[in-house]
């Protein structure tokens, strides 16, 4: 199968394939077949109800392209959070849908691991489905209605994104993360300014980026509100694959996501990785990035480690590196959830758990955890929490008077420690 | 029928995200009246309560942004909102109100501060326009496809309406 691409962008070239058509333009409205699906806890049940009662369907198109994920409320905390997962238990049962995980972990980390490949079409309901773009998927978010019409046909319409191009250069600092890059991103963008777009990353400063970095940078972009994003696939994707035991090597596809690199798109951006500093996003916006330099010392609560932002294994090593030996600050509720079983056991093995034990954390079983607000670890009024999940709405994590700040693992460990924003090297 | 309609109107500022709409806390709960009940608990305590059937809703900037829950629009269509003003939407919010059958406009900063919170205007009921006192604020229309499905009163019954066309 051949299609002309040399004209579009990598997004525009998957959309296509999947639109079957030769070629597709930004802005113009195609139905799409859809390769996977996803929904986890918070949507699947009013999803069913929609596509039952509402559509009239029965089942789903192809029980094999639906994944169901309970990973917000893990294990149940309340008789009604136990009802939904009871609920969802029955749905796959009576749809065939063998993708079901009932703790495995955060839902966008689990469909890394297990199911995702370069070059296909995701859709997702939650809002944090756009992450796949780190490993050359289009993926994105909807609501139930529009997940209830893909369970029925298999098919959906999209608007084709235009392509807004972040070319990066020079090489992150000691202490700087893929987190300050994506808080960095926003901060030039706002929380708007890639609506109804998509996040294309490219340039020098990628190719040293590993997979669950730019997973971090991609998972971010909802936060501009961004359609989707793109890292076209390199060796990187290659060995990080390989190493899952999940091994990609579609040569054909790389090559002609490849030839996509100049394609036209909408607008540039350069970034230069070597000017960025630690950053922290202050309540209540995601947007509201300012440096940690100018507000370090502020006293915080509580400090959260996971989410599928930063629960991986590489951010968990980052902070036990810090840890070792230390204990967290009198007071301090720390609380690291791996971001999934796999994560939890890699860090089970390499002593990671206890270093974080014996440093005062509570470890969560793996899940969305503190960074979805619903359980573990409610903020009080008045209370502070810095944190490596993706969001600091007003009273996203307890009471509307708490005050949320988004910063990276290292940054949220040295805090941890000192109970107060700290840069990491004060904790060396 | 073309009687014009008068109907309140509540204000919000920039970034309402889909947590303040309702809270993550109440979305386990699965009766839609029930969890309505708590909509813009945060940003408007009194909203839930007093918000009348037909009442428009006036967003700033990135209205609807954060989760996909699709709750969030739907609570405020249980609560009889069908139409939401604002500076500009975050994507899947918008895409769930056409799914749902409101209608999501984006107006201008100037045609934002005109209207004022727990004020009345006045609605036309095809919807092209709004006055606020001596101004008027043109509605723009939606592209075919989007206006296709907001007249069936959502994509559902966009969809049920195709299908027996096809079978016809």
């Amino acid at each position: 199968m051949s299609i002309k691409n040399s004209r579009m962008t990598a997004t525009e070239l998957i959309i296509a394939r999947h639109a079957n058509r030769d070629r597709v333009t930004p802005g113009e409205i195609v139905n799409v077949s859809v390769d996977l699906c996803m929904s986890n806890d918070a949507t699947t049940l009013l999803t069913e109800k929609i596509m039952k009662e509402r559509m009239k369907t029965n089942m789903v198109w192809d029980p094999s392209r639906v994944v169901i994920i309970v990973d917000h409320q893990v294990p149940a905390d309340s008789i009604d959070t136990s009802i939904v997962q009871q609920g969802m238990g029955r749905f796959v049962d009576e749809q065939g849908i063998e993708k079901y995980h009932t703790s495995d972990g955060v839902c966008h980390q689990v469909m890394l691991e297990k199911y995702v490949t370069p070059g296909s079409l995701i859709m997702g309901a939650d809002s944090h489905t756009c992450s796949y773009g780190s490993i050359g998927a289009v993926s994105s978010g909807v609501g139930s209605t529009d997940l209830a019409a893909i369970w029925a046909s298999g098919e959906t319409w999209l608007k084709v994104p235009e392509t807004v191009r972040f070319i990066l250069d020079g090489h992150l600092k000691p202490f700087v993360s893929a987190k300050d890059i994506a808080l960095h991103l926003i901060s030039l963008v706002r929380a708007n300014g890639l609506t109804y777009k998509t996040m294309e990353l490219s340039g020098p400063g990628l190719t040293p980026l590993t997979v669950p970095e730019r997973f971090t940078i991609c998972n971010m972009a909802v936060e501009a509100g961004a359609k989707s994003t793109m890292i076209i696939p390199d060796n990187a994707v290659i060995e990080f694959f390989k190493q899952l035991g999940r091994p990609f090597d579609n040569q054909a596809l790389m090559a002609e996501l490849k030839e996509t690199e100049n394609a036209p798109c909408s607008a540039e951006i350069n970034v230069d990785l070597g000017a960025l500093e630690p950053l922290i996003a202050c309540p209540h916006y995601v947007d509201n990035v300012r440096p940690l330099s100018e507000i370090e010392g502020l006293k915080i609560d509580q400090a959260f480690l996971g989410s599928c932002t930063n629960g991986r294994i590489e951010d968990l090593r980052e902070g036990a590196q810090l840890l070792k030996g230390k204990t967290v600050a009198p007071h301090m509720r720390f609380l690291v959830t791996p971001a999934s079983v796999n994560v939890y056991k890699q860090a089970l093995e390499e002593n990671l758990i206890s270093i974080f034990m014996d440093a005062g954390a509570v470890v969560n079983h793996p899940g969305c955890s503190t960074c979805w607000g619903a359980h573990q670890g409610i903020l009080a009024p008045g209370q502070r929490m810095v944190t490596s999940g993706n969001r600091n709405f007003k009273g996203r994590a307890g009471s509307p008077e708490s005050e949320i700040y988004l910063a990276s693992p290292s940054v949220v460990v040295a805090s941890a420690i000192k109970g107060a924003l700290t840069h990491p090297k004060e904790v060396i | 029928m073309a009687e014009e309609i008068k109907t309140g109107v509540w204000k919000f500022g920039d970034d309402i995200d889909t947590d303040q709409i309702i809270a993550t806390q109440y979305l386990v709960n699965p009766d839609i009246h029930d969890m309505s009940r708590y909509a813009m608990e945060i940003p408007k305590p009194n909203f839930a309560s007093s918000v009348k059937t037909g009442d428009v809703i006036v967003g700033g900037k990135n209205f609807g942004c954060g989760s996909s829950r699709e709750q969030a629009p739907l609570v405020l269509k249980t609560l009889g909102v069908t139409t939401i003003l604002a500076l500009s939407f975050a994507r899947i919010f918008y895409r769930n109100c056409i799914n749902l059958g409101i209608r999501p406009y984006e107006i201008s900063t100037a045609e934002y501060d005109w209207m004022k919170d727990q004020s009345e205007v006045i609605l036309h009921p095809e919807k092209s326009y709004i006055q606020v006192e001596d101004q008027v604020i043109p509605l723009k229309p939606f592209p075919p496809f989007v206006e296709k499905i907001l007249s069936a009163g959502g994509l559902i019954a966009h969809v049920i309406n195709q299908y027996n066309s096809q079978e016809k």
